[in-house]
């Protein structure tokens, strides 16, 4: 027998003997577990809130890959042609239409109707429509599913983010990734259950589009990062080399141990766990962003070091973000491989209140790429059968053209909730379908009305879970990710 | 798990059409056709209830609220559902549930399965709501049986068997169930243990070895309570119980959504936390302060800025917003919060309907809401401390009496004689400059000419012409009109400032600027100017020239020749005078033509400009416009301060103070100032209160126009007494802890037990509602509540009323917190979650204490209590996470690196990632509970993290250089006692003497390695390998379990 071997042993036989409870057992039944010696612990509380736990019914997704579009993309100029639109460009929309809704910038009484000037086209086998800044995407139309009749209440950034992430525009809530690692459990061993990657500049949710709310901390994402270390704190201080590490851990593994012969806390043996996986982590992240293992044309299609775009402006535009983009992309695909089971890639670009032409071409540019060469690697590695790709924003953009501030010319459009799209990919949705429908200028939904809660419900349904039972109980209430509402969107589904 | 589904999908277009048809209802009229009200005595319970019950509750009942109505209630019922009002007294044929109910609509009659309501029973609920709706207290609701809200008893503690073990009353409580379980408790734990329980558990620091060993070897009776009384004088006792407190409070350092900018003041209302804790502040003023403190009579300051507590909300200045809507969002989370605080109730499941669960109904969350929404938000300006404000007080006496010695120099007879000469002459001037404004002359009908076509000349109410259209590179205008029954010497141009001009102008250059270069002036007494005579201008004055464009450029002769300009000086009116040679005189209607030449290019012109005629040139008043205005205020109204500046000023001017009048300014630089900050506070709106209605939904564009409520509290709670006709915070925060509220001094006993165990006596402590848990000691919790409150007065001497300091003692001189926390095979089928407190509970200490107690064995932390936040070592990248990167860490320098953690600067869009990590609360909203994970990233944080690993760096240094006459095994033995207070044992010594040889031996051979580890770390008299290796060993300890818990 290995030391590591005698040490499980030695472990196991004081779990068994001392805890039976389990009471806060952490990673320690995970360690166990993966060397086949137990199996999740049934009861109240499981032991390691990270085992991987078992779903309602039976799942067709295990993994998700959500691309965060923060700002609020234009569906107008992307996804959804209105020739009549276009027909009405610089007319007024008529007043009772204009009495309901609020803006946040549009001056009401001298805004005009703002046509798109995107040349448009039909893709796949299903004719889905793309315009012409998304030329790579539209070769993957078979495989997604577009709705364009999502709507949700909030129309500032921050709480309509919140409201996409959580189920509700309130604080203090857990994400989508903290509610599926909580239901599901985590099938990395080494890897955190739900990371994040960032491109760009930062979003107006900042950290609490990944936080886990009132979930323990164990179910928060965990960022990437773009520069330095992958995950923080991962790298040893300086001089000290992964040897010495690992003598020193022995060492305090070796005391913990002691410890825990006195005081027969579980937490203790909790906390060793904790420490080996760390010391696995600080292994397993770094070959996971190592892409030398990549071949040169995986990481030509995905765009890794692609040229800038001679007309790089814009929002998205900091700091190589194309570059960091395509590279979040393939990294994706790696964690999704290794057992991560949400990873959420943040673009804050969107925001076109002006100059959307140049802009939405440029940042457009900037993800087209990457996610049809993510697509297409995942269905070509037999993967996108599990693994969901969802692309969604907090909102989309009005059809009015935006002059706030007396602007001259309208050359951007506000924010706009009643209306706006959102596609998903694999995992057992049915792609090649458009679902819902807008009216002639895209103003409202005129068929299949989806709240963000419904997609909720859809997407913890293809994950085996019925949103009305993965719940929490916080403050004497029995929370969800679908707040109030939700309802499973049957005919997605494969 | 439990599911609840309050709202879906199919309820919500239920919802809709309950809207469509109410509208189509009332405006077909079908109201002949409902069914006659009867016509006799209808009683509320024989006849009313019975058929809601049997028909309506299933739905619209405290199970179940379709379309948000519940009818099983008075309030609730009055109050309506998502479509309005269901009951409208006095009017059955107008009210919902009479048409519902009689089913004119085929589609939606209600109840919608079953049989139909008979004619009978509508008739019977018609002439119910007819005769007013009458429904009598005894039918509204059950008196409230739950445990929690029942009044506090006087309970005698129990009498236990073992009374050898008791020390105080809390232990009868607790062993006489222990033992009625046939459990007996833990031993004490050792002194080790008790002094570093004790010293994190009141001030979140450790005990030092020297405290560690007097304690141990203290045999005196009382050594134990001596200790506590030190801690609990120690001014981190404040910072350790202000940390809870801040929690709940939600205390960031800045807004909270999106750009989230700092609030620079938020520290001040930490600091009064902090210190109304170290003087133990009674916690029922601590409320009231902090609820209603500027409701308080003659308010203080520190009162005032008490109610920062509910300003710790959060704030969005997102572009866009609708600032009602979070203002009724901070509103929401003030009446919440302090739902959670001090009732222990989620009352925030009200906001939108009446909930099954809850005693609270929605219509009394808005009465609570109400208190909330009449309080403004404002700033009031407070010392930034005492300590300050003093040295303050100290520099600013010494500094008037420099100054008033500098100032004998203008208490000459000679000098004030002057100055009263100089004012006299100053006010001469003045006069004369008034009397020449007042005979200014104007052209008569004016008439505005340019060749460029485009231009535009707008003449507005003072008379003075403004430009706008087309933007020349160069350009003339020309002002035509006539003068009558005048005498002329000057012609005067006012250069005005104007909003739509380039930096206000008064130019239309980008900076504002123009260049005038050069001015003609000709008249005539015919209108084609066929005899004009061009006047001849000798003199020309500015009130400011810019270098190189003087005034006199204008009166030159060349229009090519450069010009006056007033660059630097932009965006302020400016005045040109020109003097003619001889004065004319108009006694007949002359012509007159004022032709102003801009020649010099780029866009260099007038954007606004008024011309006048006058006799004379203004006279040199040249004083600045301040004195000017206290100049003609007569002596005698003005203050002394004002006559100060007179004085000061003419000592400037007047040759034998000049010396004097320069030093005065260069001390008054020296002023102290005070130190003072604006802190948010609370401030009751008595200008246009605002009514509070019920809000649909809790959104806030649907207040329900018939639903106004009055702050008020609730019903299953003593009754909330006001001292005028409305309510206010100050009657909220009195009702809270009045004597009769039995639920305050619970939860609050209850948030101490747990941060002492572990785990409340209540075991969700933010829920004393009915999905709470409830009591494992009820009695035990009533006593301490009694306690706490005074309401056990004469029973016990141990308690100061609402003395957090009192409850805590109280709480830590019991048997029941000195036990041992080891886990107990015999308890792990009984009581496999020490409800019954066999034993303590082992905790790991909060993220804060983390870093603190790792700075602390390493000597480097900073002692220091208050203050405004501070930035300790960041790692990058993480200030960028915020909003469009719009936050800079300004990393913080010697002794403020390494403040106490709960003083690090929290950004809530980017919070310090070691915080979040170690479940530090985000700031969003209350926490009145922080969970405790143990996961591999704090394992990351403690081993690898830039701030520990200085620690271990500064931990081997302090083992190193103690004494020098210690062995290794010794020093080393020291350094784990600095960590875990108890001594190694030999085993334990023996395993780090390894690590220690094995990393010197390693280090011996990878010497490249040692002295990056070292960083800068130098000891003298050790080599590289050996400091190396110590800061090894030293990265262990500070990772032991044992030292990040409070055993």
């Amino acid at each position: 027998m290995s030391d590591r071997q005698n040490y499980i042993e030695q472990l196991r036989r004081d779990f068994l003997t001392t805890s039976a409870s389990g009471l806060g057992m952490a990673a320690l039944s995970a360690m166990l577990a993966s060397d086949g010696g137990l199996s999740r612990a049934h009861g109240e509380e499981p032991t390691n809130p990270l085992s991987t736990k078992t779903s309602h019914f039976a799942p067709t997704a295990k993994n998700c890959i959500f691309l965060l579009q923060a700002g609020a993309p234009s569906q107008l100029d992307l996804f959804e042609p209105k020739p009549k639109l276009n027909a009405l460009h610089g007319k007024p929309l008529p007043a009772e239409m204009l009495d309901k809704v609020r803006f946040a910038f549009i001056k009401k009484d001298s805004a005009v109707l703002m046509g798109s000037p995107r040349k448009w086209s039909k893709h796949g086998e299903c004719g889905m429509d793309f315009s012409d800044f998304l030329p790579h995407l539209a070769t993957c139309a078979d495989d997604m599913l577009m709705i364009r009749s999502m709507h949700s209440e909030q129309f500032n950034h921050h709480p309509g983010q919140l409201l996409l992430s959580c189920g509700r525009a309130t604080f203090g809530l857990p994400t989508m990734g903290s509610w599926l690692t909580y239901g599901l459990g985590s099938e990395s061993q080494n890897l955190p259950g739900y990371v994040v990657l960032t491109s760009g500049r930062g979003s107006s949710g900042g950290t609490s589009l990944w936080s886990s709310g009132f979930l323990p901390s164990h179910y928060a994402g965990v960022l990437f990062r773009n520069e330095g270390e992958p995950v923080l704190n991962l790298t040893n201080p300086d001089g000290m080399p992964n040897e010495l590490q690992r003598r020193g851990l022995d060492t305090l593994k070796s005391l913990n141990q002691t410890h825990y012969n006195r005081m027969h806390d579980p937490e203790i043996a909790s906390r060793i766990a904790s420490y080996e996986l760390a010391f696995r982590m600080q292994s397993a992240a770094p070959e996971l962003i190592d892409l030398k293992s990549e071949t040169a044309g995986t990481l030509d299609r995905y765009g890794v070091e692609r040229a800038q775009h001679p007309q790089a402006t814009g929002r998205g535009n900091v700091a190589n973000a194309h570059l960091s983009f395509a590279r979040n992309c393939l990294l994706a695909r790696r964690m999704v491989e290794r057992g991560v089971r949400f990873v959420t890639i943040v673009y804050e670009a969107w925001d076109q209140h002006s100059d959307l032409e140049q802009d939405l071409r440029y940042n457009s540019w900037v993800v087209d790429q990457p996610i049809a060469a993510l697509l297409k690697d995942l269905k070509q590695r037999g993967m996108l059968d599990s693994t969901l790709v969802v692309w969604g924003a907090e909102f989309g953009r009005t059809p009015l053209g935006e002059n706030r501030n007396g602007r001259e010319a309208n050359t951007g459009r506000d924010h706009h909730p009643f209306a706006f799209s959102l596609w998903m990919a694999g995992g057992g949705v049915r792609g090649g379908q458009v679902y819902g429908q807008t009216d002639d200028i895209g103003w409202g939904i005129t068929a299949d009305p989806v709240h963000m809660n419904d997609f909720h419900a859809t997407l913890l349904h293809l994950f085996g879970l019925d949103h009305l039972q993965l719940t929490h109980r916080h403050q004497g209430r029995d929370f969800r990710l679908t707040d109030v509402g939700g309802k499973v969107m049957h005919s997605w589904l494969i | 798990m439990n599911v609840q589904t309050p709202w879906n999908e199919n309820q919500a277009v239920r919802c809709i059409l309950w809207v469509v048809l109410a509208v189509a209802i009332s405006r077909a009229g079908h109201s002949q056709e409902l069914p006659p009200a009867v016509d006799r005595e209808v009683d509320f319970v024989r006849d009313v209830q019975p058929i809601l019950r049997a028909r309506c509750w299933s739905c619209h009942g405290a199970e179940k609220q379709e379309s948000g109505l519940r009818l099983d209630r008075s309030e609730a019922a009055f109050i309506g559902g998502d479509s309005g009002k269901a009951i409208l007294r006095n009017e059955s044929a107008k009210s919902l549930l009479i048409q519902y109910v009689s089913g004119l609509d085929a589609d939606h009659i209600m109840p919608p399965e079953g049989q139909r309501l008979s004619s009978e029973q509508i008739g019977l609920l018609r002439t119910w709501i007819d005769r007013g709706a009458q429904w009598p207290a005894s039918g509204t609701t059950e008196k409230n049986s739950h445990w929690a809200y029942q009044p506090l008893k006087h309970v005698s503690p129990p009498k236990p068997k073992q009374h050898a073990w008791v020390v105080n009353p809390i232990d009868n409580f607790v062993l006489e169930k222990l033992e009625s379980q046939g459990i007996s408790p833990s031993a004490q734990a050792d002194r080790y243990t008790l002094i570093r329980r004790l010293s994190l558990d009141l001030t979140g620091l450790l005990p030092t070895v020297e405290q560690v060993d007097a304690f141990v070897n203290d045999a005196q009776p009382n050594a134990y309570e001596a200790v506590v009384d030190r801690l609990l004088d120690s001014p981190h006792f404040g910072e350790r119980w202000g940390r809870h407190w801040l929690d709940m409070a939600r205390y960031a350092d800045s807004d909270g959504y999106e750009k989230d900018n700092p609030r620079p003041d938020a520290y001040r209302y930490r600091d009064w936390v902090i210190d109304a804790i170290n003087t133990d502040m009674p916690f029922d003023q601590f409320t009231i302060e902090q609820l209603a403190g500027d409701l308080l009579p003659e308010a203080t300051d520190m009162q005032r800025l008490a109610t920062a507590f509910h300003r710790q909300t959060l704030t969005n200045t997102e572009g866009g917003t609708d600032q009602e809507q979070f203002r009724v969002e901070a509103c929401f989370d003030r009446t919440e919060t302090t739902g959670a605080v001090w009732l222990g109730l989620t009352v925030g499941c009200a906001r939108c309907h009446t909930h099954k669960y809850d005693a609270i109904t929605q219509r009394e969350y808005y009465q609570l809401f109400a208190f909330f929404n009449n309080g403004d938000e404002q700033t009031h300006v407070v010392p930034k401390s005492v300590e300050e404000i003093e040295s303050y007080r100290v520099a600013k006496a010494k500094f008037d009496d420099e100054l008033a010695q500098a100032k004998t120099a203008l208490t000459s007879p000679d000098f004030i004689e002057a100055e009263m000469e100089w004012e006299n002459a100053s006010l001469e001037k003045l006069n004369a400059l008034e009397r020449i404004e007042s005979q200014r002359r104007l052209l008569d009908n004016p008439v505005f000419h340019s060749e460029d076509s485009q231009l535009t000349f707008k003449a507005l109410e003072d008379n003075s012409f403004l430009v706008s259209g087309d933007k020349p590179l160069t350009t003339d205008y020309t002002i035509s009109g006539q003068l009558k029954d005048a005498q002329v010497r000057v012609l005067r141009l006012d250069l005005l400032t104007d909003s739509s001009l380039p930096k206000k102008g008064p130019g239309r250059a980008e900076n504002g600027n123009f260049v005038i270069s050069e001015v003609v002036v000709e008249s005539s007494t015919s209108a084609d100017f066929s005899n004009a005579q061009t006047w001849e201008f000798t003199a020309a004055k500015a009130d400011y020239e810019q270098n190189r464009f003087p005034a006199t450029k204008t009166i030159d002769g060349k229009v090519t020749d450069g010009g006056w300009a007033i660059a630097n000086e932009t965006g302020k009116p400016h005045w040109l005078e020109l003097q003619l040679k001889d004065p004319l005189e108009f006694q007949q209607p002359t012509f007159v033509r004022v032709r102003l030449h801009q020649q010099h290019g780029t866009q260099h012109t007038i954007g606004r400009c008024k011309i006048t005629f006058q006799s004379e040139m203004s006279p040199e008043a040249s004083l600045p416009e301040k004195i000017v205005k206290l100049l003609k205020a007569p002596r005698e109204q003005r203050s002394e301060s004002q006559q100060q500046e007179l004085v000061e000023h003419f000592a400037h001017v007047y040759p034998a103070t000049q010396d004097a009048a320069k030093a005065i300014e260069e001390l008054k630089k020296k002023e102290p100032s005070k130190p003072e900050v604006a802190a948010r506070v609370l401030v009751q709106r008595t200008k246009d209160p605002r009514k509070t209605l019920v809000l649909r939904r809790g959104e806030f564009l649907e207040p329900m126009p018939d639903a106004e409520v009055q702050p008020s509290g609730f019903s299953t709670l003593p009754q909330l007494q006001t001292r005028s006709s409305v309510g206010d915070r100050l009657d909220l925060a009195r009702w809270l802890v009045s004597k009769e509220n039995p639920l305050t001094p619970r939860v609050t006993v209850n948030h101490v037990w747990r941060l002492l165990f572990g785990t409340g006596i209540v075991k969700t402590a933010n829920d004393f509602g009915v999905r709470g848990e409830l009591p494992t000691h009820p009695e035990l919790l009533d006593w301490l509540a009694a306690e706490f409150i005074g309401f056990n007065d004469g029973r016990s001497s141990t308690v100061t009323a609402w003395s957090r300091k009192s409850l805590i003692k109280n709480i830590v001189m019991s048997a029941t917190y000195r036990q041992s926390s080891a886990h107990r095979n015999d308890l792990m089928e009984v009581d496999p979650q020490n409800r019954l407190l066999a034993r303590q509970n082992r905790m790991r200490v909060e993220g804060e204490i983390v870093r603190d107690i790792s700075l602390d064995v390493a000597g480097l932390l900073s002692r220091k209590v208050g203050g405004p936040s501070v930035y300790p070592l960041l790692p990058p990248g993480i200030a960028e996470l915020s909003y469009a990167g719009n936050f800079k860490w300004n990393l913080s320098e010697g002794a403020d690196r390494y403040r106490r953690g709960m003083y690090t600067f929290f950004k809530r869009t980017a919070p310090h990632p070691n915080l979040i990590t170690f479940d530090c609360p985000d700031a969003n909203l209350t926490c009145v509970d922080r969970s405790k994970s143990n996961t591999p990233l704090q394992a990351l944080v403690a081993l690898n993290n830039e701030s520990f690993a200085e620690a271990a760096r500064a931990l081997a240094v302090r083992a190193l250089n103690c004494d020098p006459k210690l062995e290794e095994s010794e020093r080393l033995a020291l350094a784990f006692r600095w960590c875990v207070a108890r001594p190694p044992t030999e085993y334990e010594i023996s395993e780090l003497e390894n690590l220690l040889k094995e990393s010197r031996q390693w280090y011996e051979s990878h010497n490249e390695d040692a002295k990056k580890l070292m960083a800068a770390t130098k000891v003298d008299g050790y080599s590289p390998e050996v400091v190396a290796a110590w800061i090894a060993t030293a990265r262990i300890l500070i990772n032991l379990d044992e030292f990040i818990t409070r055993e």
